[in-house]
């Protein structure tokens, strides 16, 4: 299983010479790395608190990992989600995919992303000088996600 | 019946988890909802804005209208936003 949640920091670089050392078939490595920034979604942030549902996470990361292989020829694919306290800077997300060719690669870690923000059970609670608040899910979000 | 909940609606409702005792005639989540909401302000607080809170059947994503019958665990949460 390509799913991994952990609460602490990965190096995208080294995760994807991981996967594809020794190996002669691939022909494109393409990777997300989802970052937290400072300029949050309500306003400034210090911090932020990334809250998730142990279990059905990784299961939830594990079906959209399944549907991925399904839709395209992907030689590997890696799914790695941080929870729990990050500070701007840290990493949070992580998908590579792995194909023959760069179409698949690039149109799987898409769909990996836009069916992860709306399906995931994560939630990000930003903490700010002025108090903490929870962020809230974007319509957007639900639109990218409707086109795959 | 396990209730979990998550997020502002584990804030809201004051605790993460919960064994419920459900009368027969509650059936769906819906059906739940509307039960949960008799049983104080804070899940009246929690379940104000109709249709927000997402629901989970044993870790599986699931509509208002989805029968809890055979359920082991509900979860209640608001709309994901990771990644």
């Amino acid at each position: 299983m390509a799913v991994r949640l952990q609460t602490e920091r990965f190096e995208t670089g080294a995760e994807i010479v991981r996967l594809t050392s020794g190996r002669t078939d691939v022909g494109a490595a393409v990777s997300f790395t989802g970052l937290c920034r400072a300029d949050g979604e309500t306003g400034t942030i210090s911090a932020m608190e990334l809250e998730h549902f142990p279990g059905m996470a990784e299961e939830e990361l594990s079906r959209l990992e399944a549907e991925a292989r399904k839709r395209w020829p992907l030689l590997d694919i890696l799914i790695v989600h941080r929870y729990g306290r990050l500070v701007p800077g840290d990493e949070i997300v992580l998908v590579v995919t792995l194909s023959a060719h760069r179409q698949a690669a690039f149109e799987a870690a898409n769909f990996v992303m836009d069916a992860l923000k709306t399906s995931a059970p994560f939630w990000k609670k930003e903490e700010r000088a002025d108090g903490t608040s929870w962020v809230e899910a974007k319509d957007s979000d639900e639109r990218a996600r409707n086109r795959w | 019946m396990k209730i979990r909940y998550f997020a502002w609606v584990r804030e809201r409702i004051g605790r993460a988890e919960e064994e419920i005792a459900l009368p027969d005639e509650v059936r769906t989540v819906a059906g739940l909802v509307s039960f949960l909401k008799t049983q104080g302000p804070e899940y009246e607080t929690a379940f104000a804005r109709e249709g927000v809170v997402r629901a989970a059947i044993d870790r599986v994503h699931v509509k208002p209208d989805a029968v809890i019958s055979s359920a082991k665990e509900i979860a209640f949460f608001p709309p994901m936003t990771g990644g």
